[in-house]
């Protein structure tokens, strides 16, 4: 693989092995990988096709049996994010990373008020102020397009919805660099999701960001990303061009995937 | 000195493999030959199912392409988009290559008018400023777009009131128009039109046809699949035959 100096995350031969799995059988294997600046990248495939699996290595989660991935730090240093130090992949995770998980009670504190949780990070980062920090925390609110006067509930008193545009909210307040998303839209109501896809789209537009979007949905693939990795057995079979995986699939896999899709 | 055309294509061959179907291989375009000159409008004409559409999708990077070169030249370059990669192919997208399929792909809740818009944002970057992300505000590029944007649904005669609406509930021909807007917002270097009146009434189709004669007047490549005579030879300034190779399938 040529050493891309303008990208800002290489996967480079990935291969993660269930703790305990049968001899032979791996959750991803050999995944190659690369992320552009202001990029955003679907992964799409079936369940247990291995896409949620190469995320958690991705972000240092799940420590991969082969392979490496290399992130671009802010000071635009190269570095390999399965030896650092779990002190320093913290530090990455909670300022230039963000993680937006399926299951929004995962991403989020629920014990702790909706403003807490968007000032978690910025108080990591040293801020102490509390009205600063809850005027941000509203203003974020404002703009996932949530009550600001709900800033004391807890995550608990709001829908599903809504619950999934709070952690948003929590992971976009310190502008990360780099955002990986698990399902985000999966699990909600159709109109629910429409509006938490528009909100992404237009969010990922206006802070630049780069995202790799796991998702089953190949209209959430067509609606935000501009290039899709499908991924089938822990192995990529396609990627490129999202319209071009989709319009002119090239694997038999993506063929099933794309005729397979009802059309509204 | 001759001329160097804008899209010069060359041996372009194109088929597809079902693999759902047996396997079965349809060729579908073979030895195209294909050069386009700044200010010049091509149309494609054919039966239909010989490959008219999916000539310009290749054209457009939505298919790859089998065998053959696409020479595309920009300001700076030439850039083969049968060989060119996703960041190249999407950046020509957002400045040089426009398209205007024919039906409309709605992203929900967006209203027509940023629709349009949008797609002057992107090409013109307006929207990278650290400032502006900083402040969660593109104002000053979005005014400007969203003036460009208005311009032109204007001169399209669509009613205002639809502006600030997701295009997902107009008719056929409002969502053409929107469609329209989009693809001549930024001067391209190489527009695609795929049937770009197919649901206008006269009045519109009128405006399209000076749309595109104002494109070609600053330079633009354009490519087209006209049905409508009347828009044919009013823009055209030939037509080539696209017809599948014998046999269609291999």
């Amino acid at each position: 693989m040529t050493v891309d100096a303008q990208a800002l995350l290489r996967v480079d031969r990935l291969g993660y092995r269930y703790p305990g799995a049968r001899m032979g059988v791996w959750a991803v294997r050999d995944a190659s990988l690369t992320l552009h600046p202001g990029e955003v990248v679907a992964v799409v495939g079936e369940s247990g096709s291995g896409k949620s699996s190469l995320l958690a290595c991705i972000a240092g989660r799940l420590s991969p049996a082969a392979g490496t991935v290399h992130y671009r730090d802010a000071a635009d240093q190269w570095c390999d994010v399965h030896s650092l130090t779990p002190r320093a992949l913290r530090l990455l995770a909670r300022t230039e990373w963000g993680y937006v998980e399926q299951q929004a009670s995962e991403g989020l504190r629920m014990e702790v008020s909706a403003g807490a949780n968007i000032g978690e990070r910025l108080m990591g980062q040293g801020q102490r102020h509390h009205g600063r920090l809850r005027a941000l925390a509203q203003q974020w609110m404002q703009r996932v397009e949530l009550d600001p006067q709900r800033v004391d509930d807890l995550p608990r008193e709001f829908s599903g919805g809504m619950r999934q545009r709070l952690q948003i909210a929590r992971n976009l307040v310190t502008q990360p660099r780099l955002v990986l998303m698990d399902e985000p839209t999966s699990g909600l109501d159709v109109s629910v999701q429409a509006r938490l896809l528009d909100l992404i789209r237009v969010l990922v537009a206006r802070l630049q960001l780069s995202a790799l979007v796991v998702t089953h949905d190949l209209g959430v693939a067509r609606l935000l990303a501009q290039r899709t990795i499908v991924m089938r057995e822990g192995r990529i079979v396609e990627q490129g061009l999202t319209d071009r995986v989709l319009d002119d699939p090239q694997h038999a896999y993506t063929q099933l995937l794309v005729s397979s899709v009802v059309a509204a | 000195m001759s001329r160097i055309p804008v899209l010069d294509v060359q041996g372009l061959a194109k088929q597809f493999t079902l693999h759902l179907r047996d396997s079965t291989v349809l060729q579908v375009l073979r030895g195209v030959h294909l050069q386009v000159d700044a200010g010049e409008c091509v149309a494609l004409v054919g039966a239909s199912g010989q490959g008219k559409s999916t000539l310009m999708k290749c054209l457009y990077g939505s298919y790859g392409v089998d065998a053959g070169h696409l020479w595309l030249r920009t300001a700076d370059t030439a850039v083969d988009l049968a060989q060119a990669s996703a960041q190249q192919v999407l950046a020509l997208r957002r400045r040089d290559i426009a398209y205007v399929s024919q039906f409309l792909r709605v992203v929900p809740r967006v209203p027509a008018l940023d629709v349009v818009a949008e797609r002057w944002l992107q090409a013109s970057g307006a929207h990278a400023t650290p400032a502006d992300v900083q402040a969660f505000d593109n104002g000053n590029a979005l005014a400007q777009a969203r003036a460009a944007a208005a311009t032109l649904l204007a001169r399209l005669n669509l009613p205002e009131a639809l502006w600030s609406l997701p295009p997902a509930t107009f008719s056929g021909g409002e969502q053409q128009r929107v469609n329209i807007a989009r693809g001549f917002i930024v001067p391209a270097r190489l527009l695609l039109l795929d049937e770009p009146t197919a649901s206008l009434d006269a009045a519109n189709r009128r405006v399209v046809i000076g749309l595109i004669h104002e494109a070609k007047a600053a330079g633009a490549a354009v490519v087209g699949i006209f049905h409508d005579e009347e828009v044919r030879d009013a823009v055209a300034t030939r037509c080539i035959s696209v017809a599948a190779p014998a046999g269609g399938t291999a």
